[in-house]
């Protein structure tokens, strides 16, 4: 007997091929795609380039030295003016242009060279300040900023190991009684053998030296979450709630496959309703609902963590439109082009996953590599955070919401024409 | 749409599915207030009519308007009923509910609608149960329910596929009622069943389709004189099994016998019955009950597919 009834399932699930073939398929699937995201980690550290802005105030030789060696590590991406990595670079980033980078979220760090760090990189003497490297960070990304300052102390030490030593040997001198010109002399030779074999751009490698930390006097500036009382929690409503508003506008999609099955939608497309209409009224609920969900999640999030709510209306109300429309209309693709709620499900499962993977529900998209990361740019996952991320983290101004809201109000569109054209089968025998 | 216009008008419908034919050339014209029925076994191309009525079926070939109007255009979706086969209702809503869903697709709103609603309610007899959840309604219930989702609008021209399926002969009376009071408004009905009786008793006339083509077309009277002439059937009922000669002698006459009963087709009732029960004197065997009826449209339907409408 329990047999049989394991059988009458198998029999159905071979009489829905699509559902069969996606339930064998869909780990498959998801193994693939979470392997190429985490299962490349190490892979991945050495791959992940972190863009930097850096701002060369001082432009005395060792700066430019020190500047290119930081352009030789493979972990950065230096960028001395935007879009330096395209056709058209414009003017070398000045210290407000490389926080507004920061501010905007074009860039998530910034490193600024003062003037005199060439001269002085570091100094013994009391009462004599060494310039203070900057870096102005982002910290919704706390990673870029540590590996940057890591990386200044590093490069400090292999690109200009004469100019480190040289202002050590000048303290001795001052402090220590003086050098014999013996003494100095063969400073002098030992000097000019480090700068010899200081690292150089082109060769990429290591020089030998002595191994340091925190020599250079480097200040980090978190330029983002100094006033936030709990900055990761915007992020998190915004990256669950879209994952969550996805799967909840998959399932009430659903309802047009039960009106299919229960022969109601038959029923609807002799009425004065058209397909149209009908898939514009389910939008409408789908949207209404979605918008809905978002709020109360971001309210609880209001009231139990601190999300400042009522600061970010405005953008918070276009975001949320936006973003349960493209939802929806999400829903209402999959509900057309699948046949039964299994199908449904399967591909929901496997589509939402994926796409809240790649788009930075589940982590986020800053960790990934680069070719991931604009991957994951096809996603309303990625768009919707960004979107909210720009209201609740970096505060922008409405109107520079735009590529945000054109990109989902124009998968809005998009999805639903879909959905209107694979609805045709439904429309007329 | 124009007053002189019939309520439906068929001419030379043809629709295939995937190569296979399902209406060849069907023709028919559905008259005011009239109630047209159409029968035939499954398959027969019933429910591809009906459809092509309601708008969800595009023919091939042919044409097609209720009252002068092609069915997909606005205005014949607002003088047309389609009640289909299966209770095509949101089980979660209560029947008012879902009045009102179909009553608002239909374009009613305000006291209108809630005037048909309640009308339907009463009309139904479900008024005490309007607030109920419709799974919760017994078959008949949802039955009646189905038919005033598809009337709420008042249609003209109202199409009725199988509305009788699997409800209890109770709750069939008070359907008939219902159509009753529906053809006495004047609305023009196209009628499906599987239900010869209800061929015979509702319908003013009545269409037989088979293999995607209509039969026969006309009165019950008219279907059966075409068909079977001025015939009855008769039945003799023999107390102990008939014998081979008997049998053979019969089966001259054009009867089909069997060990107990003989039936034939008969023209002059009065010569025909003398000559059979001498026969059965003459190889002494006793009848038990001999019975005589007039031509059905069961037989007519058998005639005509060489089915039995249930198959």
């Amino acid at each position: 007997m329990i047999l049989a009834v394991a059988r009458n399932r198998l029999m159905s699930l071979t009489h829905d091929r699509a559902a069969f073939v996606l339930a064998f398929v869909l780990p498959v699937a998801f193994f693939t795609i979470f392997a190429a995201i985490f299962g490349r980690s190490s892979e991945r550290t050495a791959t992940r380039r972190i863009p930097v802005a850096v701002v060369d105030e001082d432009g005395s030789e060792n700066s430019r030295r020190f500047v290119a060696a930081l352009r030789a590590e493979k972990g950065l991406r230096v960028l001395l003016a935007p879009g330096e990595d395209r056709k058209a670079p414009g003017q070398p980033y000045s210290r407000q242009d490389a926080e507004a980078a920061v501010r905007g979220g074009d860039i998530s760090v910034a490193l600024v060279i003062p003037r005199g760090f060439g001269e002085r990189p570091i100094s013994f003497e009391p009462g004599i300040e060494r310039p203070r490297l900057t870096i102005l960070a982002d910290s919704s990304d706390p990673i870029a900023p540590q590996v940057l300052a890591g990386l200044v102390q590093k490069v400090a030490m292999t690109a200009m190991p004469d100019a480190l030593a040289r202002s050590g040997m000048e303290a001795l001198d001052r402090f220590g009684g003086g050098l014999t010109p013996e003494q100095r002399s063969k400073m002098e030779e030992n000097l000019g053998w480090l700068r010899r074999h200081s690292q150089t751009p082109s060769s990429g490698s290591t020089a030998a030296g002595p191994a340091a930390s925190g020599l250079i006097d480097v200040e980090t500036r978190d330029l983002m979450g100094e006033t936030k009382s709990n900055p990761t929690v915007a992020f998190l409503a915004a990256g669950l709630g879209v994952m969550f508003l996805l799967f909840s506008a998959a399932g009430a999609g659903g309802a047009l496959i039960e009106e299919v099955e229960s022969g109601t939608l038959d029923r609807i497309l002799s009425t004065r309703v058209s397909m149209s209409k009908l898939l514009l009224g389910k939008l409408l609920y789908l949207a209404g609902i979605a918008a809905v969900q978002l709020t109360v999640m971001f309210l609880w999030g209001s009231l139990v963590f601190g999300l400042e709510l009522r600061k970010h209306l405005a953008g918070f109300t276009v975001m949320t439109v936006a973003t349960a429309l493209a939802c929806s209309t999400y829903g209402l693709l999959l509900a057309s082009i699948c046949r039964t709620r299994m199908q449904l499900v399967a591909v929901a499962n496997l589509t939402i996953l994926t796409m809240s993977a790649l788009g930075g529900s589940m982590f986020p998209r800053y960790l990934m590599p680069e070719g991931m990361q604009k991957a994951g740019l096809v996603t309303i996952n990625a768009w919707a955070i960004d979107g909210f991320q720009k209201v609740f983290w970096r505060e922008e101004p409405l109107w520079r919401l735009w590529p945000q809201v054109a990109a989902l109000l124009g998968v809005t569109v998009l999805l639903l024409a879909l959905a209107r054209r694979i609805a045709r089968r439904w429309e007329i025998a | 749409m124009s007053d002189r216009a019939l309520p439906l008008e068929v001419r030379n419908l043809s629709k295939s599915f995937g190569g296979r034919l399902a209406l060849d050339g069907v023709s028919l014209t559905l008259s005011p207030g009239e109630i047209l029925g159409l029968l035939g076994p499954n398959g027969a191309g019933k429910t591809t009519l009906v459809r092509s009525v309601a708008g969800r079926v595009m023919p091939d070939e042919g044409s097609l308007q209720i009252l002068g109007l092609d069915p997909a255009d606005d205005a014949a979706r607002a003088v047309r009923g389609w009640v289909p086969q299966e209770t095509a209702l949101y089980s979660l809503l209560s029947p008012r509910e879902n009045l009102w869903t179909f009553g608002r697709y239909q374009g009613l709103a305000g006291e209108a609608l809630e005037a048909g609603i309640a009308k339907s309610l009463e009309w139904i007899g479900l008024a005490d149960r309007a607030n109920e959840k419709t799974e919760r309604l017994s078959g008949g219930m949802k039955r009646r329910l189905n038919i005033a989702a598809g009337t709420i609008h008042s249609p003209r021209v109202l199409l009725l596929d199988e509305p009788t399926v699997g409800v209890d002969p109770q709750s069939r009376e008070r359907i008939y009622a219902m159509i009753g009071e529906l053809q006495s408004q004047g609305v023009s009905l196209l009628y499906t069943t599987h239900y010869m009786e209800e061929a015979e008793r509702l319908c003013d006339r009545i269409a037989i389709i088979d293999h995607g083509k209509i039969i026969a077309l006309g009165t019950k009277e008219e279907l059966v004189r075409r068909t079977l002439g001025s015939r009855q059937a008769l039945t003799i009922d023999a107390v102990s099994p008939i014998p081979p000669p008997l049998k053979e002698k019969l089966a001259r006459l054009g009867a089909a016998v069997d060990d107990l009963k003989v039936q034939v087709s008969v023209e002059d009732a009065a010569t025909q019955i003398r000559q059979l029960l001498d026969l059965f004197h003459e190889e002494r065997v006793s009848v038990r009950d001999l019975t005589l009826k007039s031509a059905t449209l069961e037989q007519v339907f058998l005639q005509l597919t060489g089915r039995e409408l249930r198959e």
